[in-house]
């Protein structure tokens, strides 16, 4: 993001910011746009996995930064759970169709054919059978050997540790005590044959920060962000979304039509709504500085007592 | 969530307005255990309001629950989700956190104050610009207050915030505070630390962390926040030489060749002389590119892509430098170094160097010393273990542009890498370069290997045997020289016990003294390939990574790794010297197989398995392979 940075109207601050000097959010980018490059300078055959939200916007955006004028010279992998979003297919598709770039996705045939789904298995059931799984089956499949996330380091007390590159055994699990200390810009990208990268680019980024950042940068993000009426129906406190048949109506529950966006996005029967007006990224900006719960609030997922993070991360969930 | 209410201004374009200038400032925090770095940093976060009302919520029952606080709100279980995870096992080295308010950004590095401090706290050291050591008013100036300074500035962090925590349990008393203020500059001076904001602060109940603390009135420097929000971020970087290390090439058709990076220091703009180092070649600056369109100038910390006006051979790795500075190139340098791993730093082993955008193989030749954090002192050492950190010569396969440490952390920082495991395991800071590596150039003679080896009618090689203590090796390598000699080659053994009576005399049997062993073999058998002969090498030589090295040393097809497999059971019931025996009734120590380990090769040349193959078909198959490859034909 080159964008002269506008006078500022409070003179103290004026004086405080050198003329050369780069705002958080040039810096973060430089940052990101530099682990981008290693990867690719130091790795045999990258992917980006695109899970479609926000953070994934903002990943893409900058890879497209980091190798203009060429196209990121690797393919965006999507590992579908056949539960996501209508439109956020939709906008999946158009996203790579506006950009050029290879869209890979994956299913787990095996979990389809076994009707894995998160009604009739549960969440971590579904999770790790149509995600976690189906990201291994995907990378072995393909055989890349580095794989960019677009995991931040504040959205969880146990990422809050992670290496931005982080190493996976050939069976993709990742070894708490194999992760290399990494100092300065320096990241240490080599392995061994069946070994993989996983790398976050986003690590230093905070959910404020993207807001920003896409904002600033004009960012296309999925309009399910944005308020708008929607049918929902509150389940355990939680407002689910009825986007399509399959969403079994528990007794008594009728969808109602209610103002609603999202704070991220995954597979809807497990991502809560919150209800706002805020049909701007200004506007969310405002309600995030007003906001008193944090993001990850509205991932049902988060929710399931047995299942840890850290064990998650373990088994190769991102 | 996010920022202090003022910056929730009604109008949310003046919200997002004041948003948009910010700096980002990172540190990292350093403290005893105890010392309240938790609860300082839980503060801080809790204060700017980083913290959201369903973590509030939870921390209000983990407080009641395992609070230190009598039940009141326990600032450090913010962040203390480290602890469950030392209990697994977990290693933990850094964890970084973030806050900001309407002027910065912060991203503060944790460091868990327990054992592998030192590894830990490089680490968090590494990318920070500044740092805040916490003090115990109570207990003063620590031994760790004095290491975490010495890693502070070996780290080239020049501004600190003295944090002198539990005010409130010294009566807030100046006199203490300024006592140990007193102490602790004393001791920053010894070590060039100058730049330094004693702050007297209460991390449970807030006093002097964002707000002045009412306690002490007698103090009226700035608060820890305050403090945070206006120190000068980097000053000086953009206005020293432009470097920029090449991380990748950019051909997206055969019109552009652009070379992308992120600048390190100084500043370009179009037209600007440039020198790409190490090839020295000069061109000027055409296009600064990035996404956004052309720049007219770029900075310091910036990612850009640059294209010269002239053709130019540049690749990953090379340094981009401003043309009337350019910074030197060389092979050899005194560093100091960090040690980050279990497995020890040996002298004479050889490691990857990444430094830059560049990895290049170096060898650690002497270890001078080693410093001990607490007294910094310097002591003898032969190797450095985990958290260690020491000066050492480190010799490289290829020279490097570079600039010491203390000028520029990009250009002088490095990360050493285990060839084997890929492991990163040091962690270093480049002195200066020797001046034998400015000077020494080789000698090109006219007289070279080919020429002697084709007067001898053969090809240079060496033929490396491998196994244990009474393996067979000599008997079979006897065999192999006597069937070349017969055969009109000129050849030499080198063989372990007569070259330990010699040139390794002063080499007993430990890790070190092994690897420095096989150093002066290999360079030996080196220069003895290079007159043209066939070397036959025999050594026990347990350690893959030594073997690799002296690999390393010979052009492809001059070397051949031969295992002499015998299975350590067979060896020790032979035992030829009766060393076996000895070394079983504890009269030798670090005996190979027996209390010091033999790795075997993974991919020999040859492989002989004297079980099934006696020493005379053991040297004709040797010999076999040798004349299937033509080396031992005449060319
Ligand atoms: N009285 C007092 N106690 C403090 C202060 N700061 C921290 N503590 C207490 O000191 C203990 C250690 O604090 P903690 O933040 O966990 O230390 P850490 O090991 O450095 O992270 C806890 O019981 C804190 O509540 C302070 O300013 N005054």
């Amino acid at each position: 993001m080159n964008r002269a940075v506008p006078a500022s109207e409070a003179p103290e601050r004026a004086a405080a910011a050198a003329p050369a000097s780069l705002t958080h959010l040039q810096r973060l980018e430089a940052e990101s746009i530099h682990i981008l490059r290693e990867v690719v300078a130091e790795c045999e055959r990258p992917v980006m996995l695109y899970s479609v939200g926000k953070d994934s916007a903002v990943m893409l955006h900058l890879a497209v930064k980091a190798f203009y004028p060429a196209l990121p010279p690797f393919p965006l992998l999507h590992v579908d759970t056949t539960w996501k979003f209508r439109a956020m297919y939709e906008f999946r598709d158009t996203t790579a169709r506006r950009l050029g770039m290879q869209l890979l996705v994956h299913v787990n045939e095996e979990g389809l054919r076994l009707g894995i789904g998160p009604f009739t298995h549960g969440s971590q059931m579904h999770t790790d059978v149509m995600k976690t799984q189906a990201l291994r089956q995907a990378l072995d499949k393909y055989g890349f050997d580095a794989a960019f996330g677009g995991a931040r380091r504040d959205e969880e007390q146990s990422r809050a540790k992670e290496r931005v590159f982080s190493l996976r055994s050939v069976q993709h699990r990742w070894d708490p005590r194999q992760q290399r200390p990494e100092l300065w810009a320096l990241y240490n990208a080599r392995k061994r044959p069946g070994e993989s990268l996983r790398v976050f680019p986003l690590s230093n980024w905070t959910e404020l920060d993207v807001w920003q950042y896409i904002w600033l940068e004009q960012i296309p993000i999925v309009p399910l962000y944005f308020a708008a009426p929607r049918p929902v129906v509150e389940r355990d406190g939680t407002l689910i979304m009825v986007d399509d048949a399959r969403l079994p109506l528990r007794p008594g529950e009728t969808p109602m039509l209610k103002t609603v966006r999202f704070r991220t996005l995954g597979c809807y029967p497990l991502t809560g709504a919150i209800e706002s007006n805020a049909d701007t990224v200004p506007a969310i900006l405002q309600e995030m500085l007003l906001a008193r719960t944090s993001e990850r609030q509205g991932r049902v997922i988060d929710h399931d007592a047995a299942a840890s993070m850290e064990k998650k991360k373990q088994e190769g969930y991102f | 969530m996010g920022t202090p209410p003022e910056l929730v201004a009604a109008d949310t374009g003046a919200a997002l307005r004041a948003q948009e200038p910010r700096s980002l400032l990172r540190f990292i925090t350093c403290g005893a255990v105890d010392d309240g770095k938790s609860t300082l940093i839980g503060r801080l976060l809790y204060e700017s309001r980083m913290i959201y009302d369903d973590q509030l919520t939870q921390l209000a029952a983990d407080s009641k629950r395992l609070g230190t606080r009598g039940g009141e709100l326990d600032f450090a279980l913010l962040v203390d989700g480290l602890a469950a995870e030392r209990e697994q096992g977990i290693t933990i080295d850094v964890a970084y956190r973030f806050f900001s308010t309407r002027r910065r950004k912060f991203i503060v590095a944790d460091t868990p104050g327990h054992e592998q401090y030192t590894r830990n706290m490089v680490t968090g050291a590494s990318t920070a610009e500044l740092a805040v050591i916490l003090i115990d008013a109570r207990k003063g100036v620590l031994t760790q207050t004095r290491r975490h300074s010495f890693l502070v500035q070996l780290l080239g962090i020049a501004r600190v915030v003295l944090a002198v925590n539990k005010m409130d349990l010294v009566g807030y008393s100046r006199a203490r505070f300024e006592a140990i203020v007193a102490d602790y500059r004393d001791f920053a001076a010894r070590i060039n630390l100058s730049d330094i904001t004693p702050i007297p602060v209460c991390a449970v109940h807030g006093d002097n962390i964002i707000q002045p603390g009412a306690a002490m009135p007698w103090y009226s420097g700035p608060t820890l926040l305050e403090q945070l929000e206006s120190v000068e971020i980097d000053a000086g970087i953009g206005a020293r030489a432009f470097r920029m290390p090449v991380q990748w090439v950019n051909r997206p058709n055969a019109e552009f060749r652009g070379f992308a990076g992120q600048i390190v220091s100084g500043s370009v703009k179009p037209g600007d002389r440039i020198r790409a180092l190490p090839s020295g070649r000069e061109s000027r600056v055409g296009r600064i590119v990035t996404a956004d369109g052309d720049l007219q100038r770029a900075v310091a910390g910036q990612s850009v892509t640059l294209l010269f006006d002239s053709e130019i051979d540049i690749s990953r790795g090379d340094l981009i430098a401003g043309g009337d500075s350019p910074p030197q190139v060389a092979d050899q340098f005194e560093a100091t170094v960090v040690w980050l791993h279990d497995e020890p730093m040996l002298q004479g082993r050889t490691y990857l160097m990444k430094a830059g955008t560049r990895t290049v193989s170096a060898t650690v030749t002497p270890l001078k010393h080693k410093i001990n954090v607490n007294t910094l002192e310097h002591l003898p050492a032969e190797r450095l273990e985990l958290n260690d950190i020491g000066v050492c010569e480190l010799e490289l396969d290829r020279a490097i542009p570079f600039e010491p440490y203390t000028e520029n952390r990009a250009l002088g920082g490095f990360i050493l890498i285990d060839r084997l495991t890929n492991n990163t395991v040091g962690a270093g800071l480049i002195n200066f370069a020797l001046r034998r590596s400015q000077n020494v150039h080789w000698q090109v003679l006219d007289v070279d290997k080919q020429l002697r080896a084709r007067q001898k009618g053969q090809r240079a090689c060496v033929l490396w045997l491998t196994g244990l203590s009474g393996a067979g090796k000599s008997t079979i390598a006897n065999r192999i020289e006597k069937k070349l000699a017969l055969a009109g080659r000129h050849t030499y053994l080198l063989d372990g016990d007569n070259v330990r009576h010699g040139l390794n005399k002063d080499l007993g049997f430990t890790a070190q003294d092994r690897v420095e062993n096989i150093r002066r073999v290999a360079e030996v058998s080196r220069l003895m390939v290079d007159a043209g002969l066939i070397v036959l090498v025999s050594f026990i030589s347990p350690f893959r990574s030594e073997r690799r090295m002296a690999r390393a040393l010979f052009a492809p097809g001059e070397f051949f790794e031969v295992f002499i497999d015998t299975p350590l059971a067979e060896a020790e019931r032979r035992d030829t010297k009766g060393l076996y025996r000895k070394a079983r009734r504890g009269e030798l120590k670090n005996f190979t197989g027996i209390d010091s380990p033999y790795e075997a090769p993974e991919n020999p040349e040859i492989r002989i398995d004297t079980t099934t193959v006696g020493p005379e078909e053991a040297a004709e198959r040797v010999i076999a392979h040798l004349a299937a490859l033509k080396v031992t034909g005449s060319t």
